[in-house]
């Protein structure tokens, strides 16, 4: 029952044949479900019905109800009176709307562009794409297959022309695969029309095939179709024989029959209009009169927030990053954009992260228009935390690292991501917060990837088979083996040790001297041979005490006769507290 | 007065050469309570020597670790005595702050302090800046009285200015216990803690370890009584 029109056109002379594919369908989902529970036989007598003014009105029929004498358009009534055992069920346009919209998104399979035409079909530009498929015959095939597998039969042309295929399609007996005689003298779209007559017998040849289809294929309105079959121009050939002149003067306006036959040969370009991806929620403010008021930007953001969060709303998405983009009059433009710790959609707190950098935008020569785009959205739905007021405790920790890394910059503020490492400087892996997902800190979170981050601090591979839940907490003495502080870079120091492996006495660190009372070690640390170079040597850590009580962590680099360097040297890396 | 002079008094015999005969804290049975304010507030800590790392070791022991942990670093400060070690931290989860200036340094404390969501706000400051005045100070003292989250204020090579701060701390390391295992390793370690400015509690100074969340008294590094001058200076 669904059609699909499939045509093609060519865009310029000289060019391989372009194709154009427009798909047209009525019944959807809803109807082939609704049959299902209707448990049918192969031939049922079914038409689908919506209310109209004087009771129910037929929308749809199958094959067998139109043998039997319903159509469409007529009322139910009427169609019962033919054939009382008529089964009537309540179509439902908005769900059919729906499936024809998502089927056009997933007819991008074969072309980039495809246009939602009508209720019932789709229009694609298969211009140059048909050798993906082995040819226009197998790409119908390939339709032919995959929307039957859908449950929905389909009815395919491919023209020209954008308007040949559609009248194709809906008028055709069968599908039709219509290509110009020879694509070299093919009717060019954009060309003069004082170039057409020496293509025009060219170009008709395929015109032949339109000849035979009624009036109504150009899609005019019905009184200019009654108009046309009252001066006996039924079918498309007889309109072709009729000279321009005499249509153009007796047809003008909206109803020009002339505009209608040059674009369903190709006089007159058609262009498809591809549906949309999803465009990200944007806000748009447009001034009268340039701003260069200072504030323009902050005064700007007030408006365009609201619109925002409305639009964020009602798609159920956080926005995740936002730029505020200010349009100059000389051309230029200004932007502002921040991140968010996690998705947010709360007015305050994007307009309080945006407000220093809106702030800051220099109007220079005015402002004329600003736009409030959330680039980066994630889904967001409505929750309420608790009964009272307040926010819970991950969304405000979220709110807290936002506001930090706006003023201070991601690089500033950040969160420990444990890494599978025994070196120091690497085990800590300080992330930006603003990148780790933070709401999974308090250990509760469902990701498991990054959860593990947040919870109790895993030691390198010594608690790797723990897979369900944190590790056990590390007893106390343990955990003082490593320092509460660390030197960025390890720092050059003097020692007094014994030779060759022995343990330090005493250190020189920046010009003070440190009698070590107590040592513990060493704590070998081989160096990551797949990371490093090979010239990279071993350490070994001591935890030093001096003799004010005060703590270290220093380290040999190196032995006597590694063959990777002279004599070892020594290094403070670390604080205990 | 009288509750630190006995509990002086109470390890006053022990007090010996450092490293010499340190005994175990359970012998002395000296259990300690930290004097804390009665709501979460501003503390300041001293530490006495910059590069002395032990002023964290007593401010860690006594910290709530089952929410998140703000720790603010002035660039001045993480050069000079190293940043924060996560895996040295007995702690769950830490933003850690890299502030350019103590004015940023402030500010991101501030910030964190308006949030209820933190365990406490760290804030470490190098030296004496000019913006760390008695206003800053009582600014985050405020801050901290109103969200509930206690502050803590750590200066490195700072002067004991004028400050809002309700309870200031002067801290040093102090020889740390006997080690159980290895008589020549470090044990546990023990901290010299001065409170020289309190608000409802008298000031004193204490030597004091940390064992299985509670403070416990440990014998003096060279069995020094309270300094009175300096008590009574401040």
């Amino acid at each position: 029952m669904p059609h699909l029109a499939v045509e093609r056109w060519t865009k310029s002379a000289g060019c391989p044949p372009d194709s154009n594919a427009a798909l047209t369908l009525s019944p959807s989902k809803g109807e082939r479900s609704r049959f299902d529970k209707l448990n049918v036989s192969a031939k049922p007598a079914i038409v689908l019905t919506v209310e109209g003014t004087h009771g129910p009105v037929i929308h749809a029929v199958t094959k067998a109800a139109a043998i039997r004498g319903a159509r469409a358009g007529a009322r139910l009534t009427d169609a019962r009176a033919l054939d009382p055992a008529l089964v009537a069920v309540p179509a439902d346009p908005a769900s059919d709307a729906a499936l024809v919209q998502r089927l056009a998104k997933w007819a991008g399979r074969w072309s980039p562009l495809v246009e939602v035409d009508g209720p019932d079909g789709l229009r694609m530009d298969v211009t140059g794409v048909a050798h993906l498929f082995g040819g226009e015959r197998s790409l119908v095939r390939d339709m032919q297959r995959r929307f039957a597998a859908l449950g929905l039969t389909t009815q395919i042309a491919i023209a020209p022309t954008a308007a040949a295929a559609w009248a194709l399609s809906h008028f055709g007996s069968s599908d039709l695969i219509v290509t110009p005689a020879k694509a070299g003298v093919h009717v060019d779209a954009n060309s003069r029309r004082s170039q057409l007559p020496a293509d025009m017998d060219a170009s008709l040849r395929w015109h032949d095939e339109l000849k035979g289809l009624h009036v109504s294929a150009l899609r005019l309105e019905a009184d200019t179709v009654r108009t046309l079959e009252r001066l006996g121009l039924k079918t498309l050939g007889a309109l072709m024989d009729v000279p321009r002149l005499a249509l153009a003067r007796r047809f003008r306006g909206a109803e020009d029959v002339v505009d209608a036959l040059d674009r369903l040969v190709g006089r007159k370009p058609e262009p498809l209009t591809a549906a949309p991806a999803d465009p990200p929620p944007r806000a748009l403010l447009k001034l009268e009169e340039p701003a260069t008021h200072p504030e323009v930007g902050s005064q700007a953001l007030e408006r365009l927030i609201p619109d925002l969060v409305r639009q964020l709303q009602g798609r159920h998405l956080g926005a995740r990053r936002l730029s505020l983009i200010g349009y100059r009059v000389d051309g230029s433009g200004a932007v502002a954009s921040v991140a968010t710790a996690i998705a947010s959609r709360e007015p305050k707190h994007l307009q309080r992260l945006l407000a220093d950098k809106a702030a800051a935008l220099n109007p220079e020569f005015g402002f004329d228009a600003f736009v409030l785009t959330a680039e980066w959205t994630e889904d967001l739905s409505a929750a309420q935390e608790s009964l009272v007021e307040k926010s819970s405790g991950s969304q405000e920790l979220a709110r807290l690292v936002d506001r930090l890394t706006v003023k201070l910059g991601p690089r500033r503020v950040r969160r420990p991501e444990p890494q599978e490492s025994h070196l120091p400087e690497r085990a800590s892996g300080w992330v930006s917060a603003i990148r780790s997902s933070l709401s999974h800190s308090d250990g509760e979170g469902d990701r498991s990837t990054k959860s593990s981050g947040g919870g109790v601090w895993r030691r390198p591979l010594h608690h790797a088979a723990s897979r369900h839940g944190p590790p056990p907490r590390a007893k106390l003495r343990e955990e003082l083996k490593r320092p509460q502080r660390l030197l960025d870079r390890p720092e050059a120091i003097d020692v007094i040790y014994a030779t060759p492996e022995g343990m330090p006495r005493r250190f020189v660190w920046r010009r003070a001297v440190h009698d070590i009372a107590r040592a513990e070690g060493p704590e070998r640390i081989a160096p990551e041979w797949w990371r490093q170079p090979s010239s990279a040597r071993l350490r070994d850590y001591y935890r030093v005490e001096d003799s004010d009580g005060r703590r270290y962590w220093i380290y040999r680099e190196g032995l006597i006769g590694d063959g990777r360097g002279g004599l070892p040297n020594w290094f403070i890396h670390g604080l205990f507290g | 007065m009288s509750r630190v002079a006995a509990n002086l008094s109470l390890v006053a015999g022990d007090g010996g050469r450092p490293g010499e005969k340190r005994a175990n804290f359970s012998e002395l049975g000296g259990s300690w309570t930290l004097p804390a304010p009665p709501n979460p507030t501003l503390s300041e800590l001293f530490a006495a020597q910059p590069r002395d790392g032990g002023w964290a070791g007593f401010l860690l022991a006594q910290l709530d670790t089952s929410k998140p942990l703000l720790w603010v670093q002035e660039r001045m400060a993480i050069l000079e005595a190293g940043r924060v070690h996560p895996p040295g931290l007995p702690i769950q989860s830490l933003i850690h702050v890299e502030a350019r200036d103590a004015k940023d340094a402030l500010w991101a404390m501030e910030e964190g302090l308006r949030c209820s969501c933190l365990s406490a706000v760290i804030g470490e400051i190098w030296g004496d800046p000019r913006v760390l005045d008695f206003t800053a100070t009582r600014r985050l003292a405020v801050a901290s009285e109103r969200s509930g989250t206690p502050c803590w204020l750590a200066r490195l090579g700072g002067t004991a200015n004028l400050s809002g701060a309700r309870m200031r701390w002067r801290l040093a390391s102090a020889p740390s216990l006997l080690n159980d295992l290895d008589p020549k390793a470090p044990g546990l370690p023990a901290w010299d803690a001065e409170l020289f400015r309190a608000r409802g509690s008298p000031p004193g100074r204490w030597t004091v370890a940390h064992e299985a969340g509670a403070f416990h008294l440990v014998a003096p590094s060279g069995g020094r009584a309270v300094d009175e001058e300096r008590r009574l200076s401040a």
